[in-house]
């Protein structure tokens, strides 16, 4: 196991928003949690980076005991990860957004320039790279938030809803490049709604409720899961 | 793959300017009498001093309101040295320097260890400068509140060793540190280090989980910061020839290092200077046009109605608004 969480507990004041989860992911594996708004999804997302301490359980990265590290160690790691609420740099150009990344691993100047517009291109920004931040579209910082995760040149991904309020046609964008990225054998962890996208994507499915796992398996499994229809897909979601 | 270089279109134009503005300030002495000689001093001093704090605020977003705490340790650190053990202020202002930057790296360490961040930093600011400034009110080896004072300057005097002389050479003094101030803080800015800086400006968490190490980054802004600022403060001590904790280290003190580069457009690199030849002109302006008309504290009520003017009408600084009358000048960032 690439990632492997144990027993993670989280509390906010007295309410238990992460009760005891276990789940790991393998090397080249994409693995999805899925779950209604508040299940626990994010913040297991960001003990995992490193964002927020757990009360209890611990995380492994490659075996190597990560719980409580801070994110910048966890980014060193091979760690990468989106925010749900997109975070541009909104005074910064594009390029210096996808800039900071390849810095930050220690890459001169002229190398992370490279990687920087490696990262945009995969993500289809190059043509915005000179333009600020904070001008860009809702689709295109979806894709800036990807570019970034991408050039720090990660071993694990961790994407939280990027296909969020996407179009249709959008959101295969991006799932066509999470599938050349698992063909390079990139590791994905991804917090995903739109169960189409789940469902064409990953290799197994964590379905969290109420900071709890209620089920795990490969698509299929999850689809026909009695208890995860009745929670969280409904009857029409399973067909 | 395109490797796009970022565009530079007028950057002949902009060498020109910058080198015909740097000879006209090496040949104010020159060319100006010696009350201009000294205003522009103090022009100087505020935008160098300005500078450095443009650096912890405009560059990376933490705003310090109580500078003047660096700059009575840089004026004492040297004055002290100088006066009772006898050191040249080539030893005394680098000594301010290290010990202003050892205690705002203590600062820093302290609120960022602890989380402090925005306004919360700020008060953490101001507490300790009212800290130092009544510690250094009550310290009677260096006068308390009755001030430090220089013996007058001997007769045989070298001013480029012991840095003390004329109204002339105090203007290079302040000349050399405004200059060097603005090499360092461009060559910080536009690296490694400033890109990271300004990550942390816009989004530290961001910031952190794409690697950047923040906490020390932090830490060496304000520490470079505090001394560069107590440089300012030695060198004022030398020209001043007096020191007092509650005009250098006061809160007033604090307010006025600040205004230039908040008018002059933070986060810009010539945005402190311009902040400052106008904060300064406004102020002896005001004062000459006060005593004129001998209306008791009409100087103060006319320096307030013009700063409050500007930042009405120009709230991102003066700077920034040259830049953008003077298209196609390239942008200065």
């Amino acid at each position: 196991m690439l990632l492997a969480v144990h027993g993670l507990t989280k509390w906010f004041g007295s309410v238990k928003a992460v009760r005891g989860i276990d789940f790991g992911v393998a090397k080249g594996e994409i693995v999805a949690h899925v779950g209604p708004n508040g299940a626990g999804k994010t913040t297991c997302f960001n003990i995992v980076a490193g964002a927020m301490r757990p009360s209890a359980g611990t995380v492994r990265l490659d075996g190597i005991d990560v719980t409580n590290q801070p994110p910048e160690e966890m980014a060193a790691r091979g760690l990468a990860r989106t925010f749900q609420i997109m975070r541009p740099m909104a005074g910064m150009t594009v390029l210096e957004n996808a800039l900071i990344g390849p810095l930050a691993r220690g890459l001169a100047m002229a190398d992370a320039r490279g990687e920087a517009y490696r990262a945009l291109e995969r993500a289809g920004l190059e043509d915005k790279a000179e333009s600020p931040a904070g001008l860009l579209t809702l689709p295109e910082r979806k894709m800036l938030e990807l570019a970034r995760a991408l050039s720090t040149a990660p071993r694990l991904l961790l994407l939280d809803e990027v296909m969020a309020s996407l179009r249709p046609a959008e959101a295969d964008r991006i799932v066509a490049l999470l599938q050349d990225l698992r063909a390079e054998g990139l590791t994905i962890l991804l917090i995903e709604h739109v169960m189409r996208v789940v469902m064409s994507l990953a290799d197994r499915i964590v379905v969290m409720h109420h900071g709890e796992k209620i089920a795990e398996g490969t698509p299929a499994d999850i689809a026909a899961n009695r208890t995860v229809i009745d929670n969280y897909l409904g009857r029409r979601g399973a067909q | 793959m395109v490797r796009r270089e970022r565009k530079r279109t007028g950057r002949p134009r902009g060498v020109v300017a910058a080198t015909a503005f740097f000879c006209a300030l090496f040949l104010v002495p020159h060319l100006l009498d010696d009350a201009w000689v000294a205003v522009l001093t103090l022009v100087l001093f505020f935008a160098f001093v300005g500078q450095a704090w443009n650096l912890m605020m405009g560059h990376v977003g933490l705003l310090s309101l109580g500078h003047a705490l660096f700059l009575g340790i840089g004026g004492y650190t040297t004055a002290v040295l100088l006066q009772d053990y006898g050191m040249t202020p080539w030893i005394g202002i680098p000594a301010g320097a290290l010990v202003a930057a050892m205690v705002g790296a203590g600062i820093a360490w302290l609120g960022f260890r602890f989380s402090v961040r925005g306004v919360y930093f700020a008060l953490l600011t101001i507490a300790f400068a009212e800290f130092f400034r009544i510690l250094f009110s009550n310290w009677p080896l260096i006068g308390g509140t009755g001030g430090y004072f220089l013996r007058v300057v001997p007769e045989d005097n070298v001013p480029l060793l012991s840095l003390r002389g004329g109204a002339d050479h105090f203007y290079y003094l302040f000349f050399v540190l405004f200059l060097v101030g603005l090499i360092v803080s461009a060559r910080l800015v536009r690296g490694r280090i400033g890109m990271f800086w300004s990550a942390i400006r816009e989004d530290e968490d961001a910031a952190r989980a794409l690697g950047v190490r923040s906490f020390r980054l932090k830490v060496l802004v304000v520490a470079v910061s505090a001394a560069m600022t107590a440089c300012g403060g030695g060198a004022f001590a030398l020209m001043n020839g007096s020191l007092f904790p509650n005009t250098l280290m006061g809160m007033q003190m604090s307010i006025q290092i600040i205004l230039a580069p908040i008018i002059g457009g933070l986060g810009t690199l010539f945005g402190p200077f311009v902040g400052a030849v106008f904060v300064v002109l406004v102020l002896e302006f005001s004062r000459d046009l006060g005593q004129t008309a001998g209306v008791y504290g009409l100087s103060t009520l006319i320096y307030g109605l013009t700063v409050l003017g500007v930042i009405l009408y120009m709230p991102e600084g003066i700077w920034p608004r040259l830049v953008r009358l003077a298209q196609p000048l390239r942008r200065d960032r």
